[in-house]
């Protein structure tokens, strides 16, 4: 016998959930999210846990793992419900004052406070911090109100009730229309429309069909679908059982690297939860409908990420993709017709069904609707995932939310859409970010990384990060791709380590020009946009690398060389000690020399040499040059 | 590698060809590689040839066809922690253990990966060893981190 097998009885379970949860109760909630976890936030639950035990309020106060809130920065992230007291970065250590001083004697504790840079003053409440204040949290909002293990603290804020709207009072045809009203996009990177891909499924003459949720997120330094398949999988669940209604799917696959373990341990229990409680398999909410839901999976592969690509890896084989001249939608998953939509598109699916469409299209731009998650990442102040309407301006995102570039550095650049985007310059800060006017820029939306950049980041290097990515994750099936990439690599590390020759960009740039043309999957035809978009935007860091060895950021290491100033050197001792390498020499009162035949040009002398001092000099160029010559000439003098 | 373990991993996918990848997961994930009987005996069961295992064996990047060291060394190579200098990190790592990634040592101490997200973006550089994160690291303290390992697993935050 289900639980819930009617919209009366989710209804009726949801009051009863509701009714047994007082608000009033207060609730420790700590992010159990991937970065939380990984500075400490399973020792910080745990050290609640049992401080809760022995001053016996574990049945007055109860503690929560929740998802990812997206101020990764300053993890682990506590916040104290019902006045949503937020604490940062939090120890074990700390928590015995918490619970003594916030929770018993209901004082805060000032020093975990977030201090407003600008103004210096304390922040209570979390959505009075600015990186929360300027956002747009649809989706991502839920997450840090539900334990993302808890099937009822999903119901209870309104789960499955666009599901039982879906499957009850709308027709397949009505949740279509609804879908292509509210425009939604795919936010996996193309923003294809979505409903266009149901349709086209749905239409498909086969009887059998899927639908597939793409959690393979390659994109490095993209977490956002993490995020939200860890925190939040039942919605993942609804949209897709909304999805597979409407197309006419009655089996569905959820595709999540493996390298996500939370992920797929998050999402295989929500699928028992909802196929006991009856929200999956036969007769769902006696509507008649039947659905099933497996997961699979993905072993690392970046291409696996690619539609029928993934849809090859789900039928047990390596995965390659094939040329789409038919659709998946139409010939996918063992020729059948197989819709695969990204994490955040079937986490929108829900939400437009139970809000409507209009509430849906009140965010956005005029042809790109809706919000859009973002992690910002790199040289930012406020490291994170970030939600905001469609169209808000990068200087928004990165400022505004992000705090700017730490260290009183220089903004340089912003890397967006993974290793198939490009770089937006200082320049176009301005720039309204949606699909089209990224995509007009040289750059593309992608899944949504946003890699920021300051005035030490070089952009030769980061064109030949991404080519060197991108070479290793081609599958090799196709030789514009699998040469192509290789050929523009080479050339690239030869420019960063001093090699490079007149001639360079120009063949760089026929290269990218018969890659983009002759590629047969989308990885191999957005491969070159990282070297197009930096070479539009720093064509000048090209020719002085080329030109004069010259590395104006500083990264290449070929190209510098690390020297003590002996005017400026107080003989501290601190680069000596710790250098990697044991490249440096000197004792007390006795200035401090680099061996440039050891040195490994690691730069930690650099960054350690105390500010007061400056002694220790960077040098790239002609600068560089010298320096190595001289010391090479004269390796006596380093003792 | 038992070859009841092999067995009971091959049943729980109810022995589908469909199910290949699945089935090295779990074998991977039991044994950290994938020894040749095992190989064998998935071979045998789902009859699929050895050379599509093969083919998927060294198509992904989960799977290891050597056995690895007692030391799992990730360094992770992702934009965020590029742009705060994993390549130096990779390096340091590299210079003190003799290894380039994808190789183990002989002594079968250390393997060494680099990975391109761990998903920890603000901690970057990330070092992950043995699980343990290692965040905000510079080249200077990765000896100290690489000795400490032998000494039984340290206290300190982890993740699965």
């Amino acid at each position: 016998m289900c639980r819930i097998c009617s919209a009366e009885t989710l209804e009726k379970t949801r009051q009863e959930i509701r009714l047994r949860s007082d608000p009033s109760t207060p609730c420790i909630a700590v992010c159990a999210g991937a970065g939380c976890l990984a500075s400490g936030a399973a020792e910080v639950i745990a050290a609640f846990e049992v401080e809760l035990e022995s001053r016996g309020l574990t049945a007055a106060i109860t503690t929560r793992g929740t998802g990812c809130p997206g101020f990764c920065e300053r993890g682990p992230i506590v916040v104290i419900h019902p006045q949503e007291i937020c604490y940062l970065q939090v120890k074990p250590a700390d928590v015995a004052e918490i619970v003594a001083t916030t929770l018993v004697d209901k004082q805060l504790v000032e020093r975990l406070l977030y201090v407003d840079p600008a103004t210096g003053s304390k922040i209570t409440r979390e959505a009075d911090i600015p990186f929360y204040k300027n956002q747009q949290r649809n989706i991502l909002g839920a997450n840090s109100r539900i334990d993302s293990k808890s099937l009822d603290d999903y119901l209870a804020i309104d789960g499955y009730a666009a599901l039982a709207k879906a499957l009850l009072q709308m027709s397949p045809d009505q949740v279509l229309e609804e879908i292509k009203r509210s425009n939604l996009r795919g936010r996996g990177g193309g923003g294809f429309p979505v409903w266009r891909k149901w349709a086209e499924s749905r239409n498909a003459a086969d009887p059998t069909r899927y639908v597939i949720v793409n959690a393979d997120e390659g994109d490095p330094g993209a977490f956002m679908d993490r995020a939200l398949i860890e925190g939040n999988p039942h919605s993942i669940l609804e949209g897709l059982i909304i999805g597979a209604y409407a197309v006419g799917a009655h089996q569905g696959f959820i595709y999540v690297r493996q390298e996500y373990p939370l992920a797929v341990e998050n999402v295989n229990l929500a699928i028992r939860q909802a196929e006991k409680s009856g929200l999956l398999g036969n007769d769902i909410l006696g509507s008649g409908f039947d659905f099933r839901v497996q997961v699979h999976k993905g072993a690392g592969a970046f291409v696996c990420g690619e539609s029928s690509a993934l849809m090859t890896a789900l039928e047990g084989r390596a995965g390659e993709p094939r040329p789409k001249y038919i659709h998946t939608a139409v010939k996918g998953v063992w020729d059948k017709p197989s819709v695969l939509n990204n994490v955040e598109t079937w986490a929108n699916v829900p939400l437009i069904i139970h809000q409507s469409a209009d509430w849906f299209a009140q965010f956005g731009t005029a042809g790109c609707k809706g919000t859009k998650i973002f992690s910002l990442v790199g040289k930012i102040t406020n490291t994170g995932l970030v939600e905001v309407p469609m169209g808000v301006s990068l200087r928004q995102i990165v400022e505004q939310i992000g705090g700017g570039i730490p260290a009183g550095k220089r903004f340089k650049a912003v890397q967006t859409g993974g290793p198939s985007g490009g770089c937006i310059p200082a320049s176009q800060l301005d720039l309204k970010v949606d699909f089209d006017e990224l995509t007009k820029a040289g750059s593309m939306m992608g899944s949504g990384g946003m890699i920021v950049m300051d005035e030490d980041t070089c952009m030769v290097d980061i064109a030949r990060y991404f080519l060197n990515f991108l070479q290793d994750e081609s599958c090799g099936k196709c030789t514009p791709c699998r040469e192509g990439i290789r050929q523009m690599l080479k050339v690239l590390n030869d420019i960063t380590t001093g090699k490079g020759h007149e001639g360079d960009i120009e063949l760089l740039e026929d290269l990218a020009a018969t890659t983009i043309g002759a590629s047969l999957c989308a990885l191999g035809k957005s491969a070159p946009n990282p070297v197009l978009s930096t070479l539009k935007y720093f064509r000048h860091e090209y020719e002085e690398h080329i030109k004069n060895k010259n590395c104006p950021a500083y990264a290449c290491k070929s190209l510098l060389a690390f020297n003590i100033d002996a005017d400026k050197c107080k003989a501290c001792g601190t680069c000596r000690r710790s250098c990697p390498a044991a490249a440096i020499s000197g004792a007390k009162q006795q200035v401090h020399v680099v061996d440039q035949q050891k040195c490994t040009r690691c730069g930690t002398c650099f960054s350690v040499c105390p500010s007061a001092f400056g002694a220790v000099q960077r040098l790239s160029g002609a600068a560089a040059a010298s320096v190595s010559a001289t010391m090479t000439l004269a390796p006596e003098e380093t003792g | 590698m038992e070859s009841a373990t092999i067995d009971q991993i091959i049943d729980k996918h109810r022995g589908e060809a469909s199910s290949l990848i699945q089935i090295m997961l779990d074998i991977q994930g039991e044994h950290h590689w994938l020894p040749r009987e095992a190989l064998d005996r998935v071979s045998e069961r789902l009859q699929v040839p050895m050379s599509r295992i093969k083919h998927i064996a060294t198509f992904y990047k989960a799977f290891s066809l050597v056995p690895k060291g007692r030391h799992e060394v990730h360094v992770c190579m992702g934009t965020a922690c590029h742009v705060r200098g994993a390549q130096r990190v990779l390096d340091t790592v590299q210079d003190l253990t003799g290894i380039s990634p994808g190789e183990t040592d002989p002594e079968m101490k250390f393997s060494l990966e680099t990975v391109n997200c761990l998903g920890c973006c603000a901690l970057g550089p990330v070092v992950e060893l043995d699980g343990k994160h290692h965040g905000n690291i510079d080249p200077g303290q990765i000896a100290t981190v690489l000795e400490n390992c032998e000494q039984g697993k340290s206290q300190g935050p982890t993740t699965r």
